[in-house]
């Protein structure tokens, strides 16, 4: 039977019109400002709080050191490996700063630093970089998720845990870190939408610092800018200026405020630059000219906010001094405790897997302890 | 009660038991997934589970499995107790990555500070008739995973004190619900489940003395068929129910290979490196002296999935676990 032949189909037929579309949301207010936002050496540096913009400075201070003193490592052997986040520090101290301890950071591996100076011991940051474990702390005790190396894996971590806090009626927000490479991986979108459906508390920090190990950011997406990505989601998009810490933390500390209230996932992406290679093992001779370093170089995160200090008389001789020492002497205690060799028990192997060991982990587990045994009574024989 | 009184169950009504029990018993289970809300589940295992306790409890996700687990972990790390259902086996590709690289590793990469009490369900295996993406055996790539542990049942009893097992577990379970048993029937009573017993230990469904079956999950029944079928040949063999896959209950295994002296590996995945020859290697390495013949596997053929039409060419059936059977050089005895 053809419509035509439908009874009743002579007369006029008139299809009901589907209802009429609406967006879901208005994106207008998700949108990113055109600039990233800054506020060192603007007029909007005149109302900072003096306070803040110290305690600022005496960590990004101490956060280069740390930079420093970790690169060094590796090339006394103490670490395999360090991902430096030179040049980035106002990201990684901003983040550690915004939030309280009843939040959550959800750091990258690059991000040993915000996990150090949301109050984590640098060595035990560093462990899964000297190789003696993956993660080195109880995540518990700072609410600090281990380090995450396989990218913007951790990001639906955050929205997890933060989504459970909301359920049991805590107010709690999760921070979570990740670089430009990561938000073309499945795993920062399947994060952002789930975030924005459920209305959890994250805040999404990108550090966009120009590569993802040799690939600029121009292959690695052809969105406006990062923070649009947000609109996609039905969350708002900030831009802000990532080597201007009084700006990173403004950003970021609305959004942590915004997410608390229950207003939602925010998007931040943060401009800012890779000055060293991607870690002490990569060249990044073979992918950028010197030249494009030396222009971010006088763009540096501390030289920005010292400027901005002295031209208001906040910052004399003494607290530089001061901020100084202090960094010398975090860098010293770090140095002392990473040239002793730690201690290994290779029987540890077996005793996290599970709850209870298998019977294959504990044949395994004997098998290795003969091992040990024989090597031990071996040595023994030969001295 | 009598058991006359009571009405058949079916093994997907089991697991929503499981799940509804749980959830009523534990306030931190939480189950989450695709369509497993007023929808109730494409199969109906969390049917009613979303009026009883609210969307919050059970929840319907969006459509990525990667995020369903990913968030799944979170809300595990702030002391939840997650029950993520993967729609279809083929489906849960996609959370792959959160599951080897998090929920397996989780534990110990915290020095056990951060245990991850997730039960992944999974509706595994073929025989339903279903398209391309819907009929994978894909224990074989969990099984490789160190970290997790492997359910998978066989019987309606099983389901609900596996499950109940699974979700009280302080470790990651990968479940798997074998799709082609959903309906199979028992007269499992839900008014009196059965005990939940700690995982890893199988289950000798039917004793013999010629030859063991080994097997789990959607090849029980063909193995127990088989067993009948056998007995007009003159063999009494004995099945074998592993339940876990892992952990691996080489104890029962063994002792039951030692007994008959020969063996077969029953199951849908793939034969070549698939569970059969992790099994077959076990007991080689712990029976040989007992053994009259070579361990062998049925198992489904090396091939990727077949459309439905073909599938029955490709799963493990009665008499390829007969000519198996035959094959266990049955001439060193007479």
């Amino acid at each position: 039977m053809t419509v035509q032949e439908l009874p009743g189909a002579a007369a006029a037929y008139r299809p009901t019109p589907p209802p009429a579309w609406q967006p879901r949301t208005d994106p207008a207010p998700l949108l990113p400002d055109p600039e990233p936002l800054r506020v060192l050496g603007t007029d909007a540096a005149a109302s900072a709080d003096s306070g803040l913009l110290l305690r600022l400075y005496a960590q990004l201070v101490r956060g280069r050191r740390y930079n420093t003193q970790a690169t060094a490592l590796t090339k006394q052997g103490r670490l395999a490996v360090y991902p430096s986040s030179t040049g980035q520090e106002a990201c990684e101290i901003a983040a550690a700063m915004v939030l309280e301890e009843r939040d959550w950071l959800f750091p990258s591996y690059r991000d040993t630093l915000a996990a150090v100076a949301r109050g984590l011991d640098p060595v035990e940051a560093l462990t899964l970089l000297r190789g003696d474990w993956h993660t080195g702390y109880d995540p518990r005790e700072h609410r600090i998720a281990p380090l995450c190396t396989p990218l913007a894996t951790q990001l639906p971590h955050a929205v997890g845990l933060a989504h459970a806090a909301r359920l049991r009626g805590d107010d709690v927000v999760a921070l979570a870190m990740v670089g430009d490479g990561g938000t073309s991986e499945g795993d920062f979108h399947e994060a952002l939408n789930f975030a924005a459906v459920w209305q959890a508390p994250v805040v999404f920090l990108v550090q966009n610092n120009g590569f993802a190990i040799s690939v600029p950011l121009a292959k690695q997406t052809a969105a406006p800018s990062l923070a649009h990505k947000a609109v996609g989601y039905g969350m708002p998009g900030r831009l802000v200026d990532g080597n201007d810490a009084a700006a990173v933390h403004q950003v970021l500390g609305e959004a942590v405020e915004r997410a608390r209230r229950g207003g939602g996932p925010t998007l931040v992406e943060a401009v800012t630059y890779r000055v060293d290679a991607h870690t002490n093992a990569d060249d990044a001779t073979r992918y950028r000219v010197e030249q494009e370093v030396e222009v971010w170089r006088a763009h540096d995160p501390i030289m920005l906010l010292e400027r901005e200090l002295t031209a208001r008389g906040l910052l004399d001789e003494e607290s530089r001094r001061a901020a100084t020492e202090e960094a010398e002497a975090m860098a010293a205690d770090l140095r002392e405790r990473m040239n002793a060799d730690p201690v290994l028990d290779p029987m540890d192997l077996f005793a996290h897997v599970y709850t209870e060991q298998t019977g294959q982990l504990r044949e395994q587990a004997a098998q290795l302890r003969a091992e040990l045994d024989a090597a031990a009574e071996a040595e023994g024989e030969a001295r | 009660m009598t058991t006359a009184a009571v009405k058949p169950a079916t093994m997907a009504q089991a697991l929503q038991r499981a799940m509804r029990d749980a959830m009523a018993e534990d306030p931190t289970v939480h189950v989450m997934g695709e369509d497993v809300g007023t929808l109730g589940g494409v199969f109906r295992v969390t049917d009613g589970l979303a009026k009883e306790f609210g969307d919050d409890r059970c929840t319907d996700t969006p459509l990525a499995e990667a995020g369903i687990l990913g968030t799944a972990i979170g809300m595990a790390m702030y002391g939840l107790r997650p029950v993520v259902e993967m729609q279809f086996d083929a489906f849960a590709y996609p959370a792959f990555e959160q599951l080897v690289s998090h929920v397996a590793k989780m534990r110990n990469r915290t020095r056990g500070a951060m245990p991850l009490p997730i039960t992944v369900r999974i509706p595994y295996g073929g025989g339903i008739g279903g398209v391309e993406h819907h009929s994978d055996a894909s224990e074989a790539y969990y099984m490789a995973t160190p970290g997790l542990h492997i359910l998978t049942p066989a019987t309606v009893e099983d389901a609900y004190g596996m499950l109940r097992a699974a979700i009280a577990s302080d470790d990651p379970v990968v479940f798997l619900e074998p799709k082609r048993l959903y309906w199979s029937k028992s007269t499992w009573s839900p008014e009196a489940p059965a005990a939940v017993e700690p995982v890893g230990r199988a289950a000798v469904r039917r004793p013999g003395r010629s030859a063991t079956l080994i097997t789990y999950g959607p090849s029980l029944p063909v193995c127990l068929e088989a067993a009948e079928a056998a007995t007009a040949e003159g063999w009494d063999l004995e099945v074998v129910d592993l339940r876990s896959l892992v952990p691996f209950d080489d104890e029962t295994v063994c002792a039951s290979v030692r007994r008959t002296g020969r063996a077969v590996v029953v199951h849908e995945s793939n034969g070549f490196g698939g569970p059969g020859g992790e099994i077959a290697a076990r007991v080689t390495e712990r029976c040989f002296h007992h053994l009259e013949a070579p361990v062998l596997r049925v198992a489904g053929l090396d091939i990727p999935y077949p459309p439905p039409m073909l599938e029955k060419h490709h799963l493990p059936g009665v008499d390829r676990v007969l000519d198996a059977v035959a094959r266990l050089q049955w001439e060193a005895e007479s």
